[in-house]
């Protein structure tokens, strides 16, 4: 139990490769926080500095009030999962989750008690005799957290530890692994370039690109009140609309339509005045988007009309994908997916009874009281 | 169909294996003919009277398991093809394990080093080390040669395990840090059970190299019969009596059943060493 504390941590290779800067992380005792970003984002090499596996190029690092800068990983009092879960081939399930016992010299019968219970809560009595390459992916993969909780660590540092899952298990691990660590009340540190991840198991979130740390929040938090353009588009599945746009008074000039800011945004966010007459940043959120005739109370609704592209039926709902005719903005995210030749396409989310189909046309309902505005120089988000 | 199709593939590669053991095979009928025979026919002559008594014999077998001092020189050279093996293995994995997994200075520096040892021919050594043996009074002793079996096999032992070694997965190594390991732990307990195909093949190839070398037993030990090698005996007694050749065949084959039993026994690793580094697993 112990709380781990990242002070203007920075990492430069022997290269001059600067790959993570100044990372400040005040991580509580029994807390869940995820770090996640693009790919190349530094959140591996951050996990890993915690870890004791790279240096600390400069900064201080404290796990449970003690300077562990130069501290070697087996006297951090911490446990690491891996992504490709590292289980030791040759030996049984047994003996890859006593490992650090035996090594640590637990007594024999001490030991077994605790490799039993571990084995049990993660309902692997009966594969322990098997080896590595006899389970399947989400056994191996509980057999990594058992090899980390049988410890009894400080904290547990997880990386990426489900992606080698298929999509079905993933789920139910993320759950799992949510439930387990609640229930142990041990420190986690959890690396994963998936934001739906991210959201649904952490605590909190820290949010990185390009080594910089971006935003550290709730999960509700980020995504209300993305700090800037990247975190807005990262987090949020389908990602928020992003658009240029133009201030002109109380409305806002979206490419050819002029869209009324409610007063309760100006109240929310008074700095927003003083970009009148200036460019901006507009974000839309998929859901904020609506087919008109699923809006249950139509009177006043700000709307653009389209011309539906085409859409993605879910059952729960129907993401669909027309034309918008402002320019469409980058947020820098690496691995975003562009779409080809029809960059300008603007997503929704509408209700599953739609009758939005590919061409036809439709009156979209903008929820404006949700909107978000950023600077278009800082990309920052524009708040007061 | 297919059976068709694979025939003439199955036949080449028989033909191929046939002339392969060819002379093998002709050796091998030779050890079992008479001295009389063997000096005037070819040995593929004995199909023609395949089951004539006079055609076989042993004698050449009794005759070279009773030549003085053969016995003695077997167990000279068990003791010391097996030490021969042991030091530069334990030496190498060691050795294989620092370049491959701990970060010093001048580690790069000194695996070139090693490395570069490749090339030195032995026969350049001889002398050199010779006269430091002689001077350390290390030659004509069982230790003596087995430090020369050593040095000499070590280059190539720690470049192949490393090759081995550093293509182990590094989050076994990170993991087993974490979990507390030093690196002797790491090297006693991961690296030495997951490397085994790679010690075993290696292990085969240096057996087989110190069991059937001449050069080096000969200029580090010598013909004397207290330590002569089982190679080196045999030698002797086909150059005392260079027309004897009969002799020779039997003792080839005698010579031959060690070696044979050690690689037949540990094939299955060979076999997956000679894949390691290929595919991962």
């Amino acid at each position: 139990m112990a709380e781990v504390v990242l002070d203007k941590i920075n990492k430069v290779y022997p290269n001059g490769f600067h790959a993570i800067h100044d990372l400040d992380l005040d991580i509580s005792d029994k807390e869940f926080l995820v770090l996640v970003g693009p790919s190349g984002c530094g959140k591996s090499t951050a996990l890993r500095m915690i870890a004791g596996l790279e240096e600390i190029s400069y900064g201080e690092m404290k796990i449970g009030d003690r300077l562990v800068n130069d501290v070697e990983p087996k006297d951090r009092d911490i446990a690491m999962v891996f992504q490709n879960y590292a289980l030791y081939p040759h030996m049984s399930v047994y003996d890859n989750i006593g490992f650090a016992l035996k090594l640590a010299r637990v007594p024999k019968n001490e030991a077994d008690q605790r490799i039993r219970e571990a084995a049990r809560v993660l309902e692997l009595d009966a594969q322990l005799e098997k080896k590595p390459g006899q389970l399947s992916g989400g056994q191996r993969q509980r057999v990594a957290m058992g090899r980390a909780i049988v410890r009894q660590p400080s904290a547990f540092l997880m990386d990426e530890p489900l992606s080698n899952l298929d999509a079905k298990l993933r789920v139910q691990m993320r759950a799992e692994i949510a439930r387990l660590q609640h229930d142990l009340g041990v420190t986690t540190v959890y690396v994963t370039h998936d934001q739906v991840e991210a959201m649904t198991m952490g605590d909190r979130v820290a949010v990185l690109k390009d080594g910089y740390l971006q935003q550290v929040d709730t999960p509700q938090n980020l995504y209300d009140r993305p700090s800037n353009v990247f975190v807005a588009a990262f987090i949020g599945s389908p990602s928020m609309n992003l658009r240029e746009a133009t201030l002109d008074g109380d409305e806002v000039v979206l490419g050819q339509f002029r869209l009324p800011i409610p007063a309760s945004i100006f109240e929310a966010r008074p700095a927003l005045r003083s970009f009148d007459g200036k460019r901006l940043i507009v974000g839309i959120r998929p859901e904020d988007l609506e087919d008109l005739e699923r809006v249950p109370d139509p009177e006043g609704v700000v709307t653009i009309p389209a011309t539906v592209s085409h859409i993605e039926a879910l059952g729960s709902e129907i993401i669909a994908h027309f034309p918008l005719d402002a320019p469409a903005v980058d947020s820098g995210d690496p691995d975003a997916v562009e779409e080809i030749g029809e960059d300008t396409m603007a997503v929704g989310r509408f209700d599953p009874r739609s009758r939005a189909r590919a061409r036809t046309e439709i009156q979209v309902a903008v929820t404006m009281e949700n909107v978000h505005f950023f600077d278009p120089e800082s990309h920052l988000a524009i708040w007061d | 169909m297919s059976w068709v199709k694979r025939a003439p593939i199955r036949f080449a590669v028989i033909l191929i294996v046939a002339i392969w053991s060819l002379p093998t095979t002709g050796l091998f009928v030779s050890s079992f003919r008479p001295q009389s025979e063997v000096a005037t026919s070819g040995w593929w002559t004995v199909f023609s009277h395949p089951f004539e008594e006079s055609t076989w014999t042993v004698s050449n077998y009794s005759g070279v398991l009773d030549a003085s001092g053969l016995w003695r020189a077997f167990g000279n050279s068990v003791v010391i093809t097996l030490p021969a093996t042991v030091i530069p293995i334990t030496i190498a994995a060691l050795a294989a394990y620092a370049f491959a997994w701990m970060r010093f200075r001048g580690r790069r520096t000194l695996f070139a080093i090693v490395i570069l040892l490749l090339v030195v021919p032995i026969q350049m050594t001889l002398v050199p080390l010779l006269r430091l043996y002689t001077r350390l009074d290390l030659s004509g002793t069982y230790v003596g040669t087995w430090l020369a079996h050593a040095g000499f096999g070590l280059p190539l032992a720690v470049y192949l395990l490393y090759n081995y070694i550093s293509s182990l997965p590094r989050e076994l190594m990170e993991s087993a840090r974490i979990d507390g390991a030093t690196h002797w732990d790491i090297f006693r307990r991961l690296v030495i059970p997951l490397s085994t195909p790679a010690l075993a093949s290696f292990a085969i190839f240096q057996f087989l190299w110190v069991w059937n070398d001449l050069l080096v037993s000969l200029v580090f030990l010598g013909t004397d019969g207290e330590v002569a090698t089982l190679i080196a005996r045999l030698n002797e007694l086909v150059g005392s009596r260079g027309e004897a050749w009969h002799i020779l065949t039997a003792g080839a084959f005698v010579s031959m059943a060690v070696p044979l039993v050690v690689f037949l026994s540990l094939q299955r690793f060979f076999v997956r060493g000679m894949l390691a580094g290929s595919v991962k697993g």
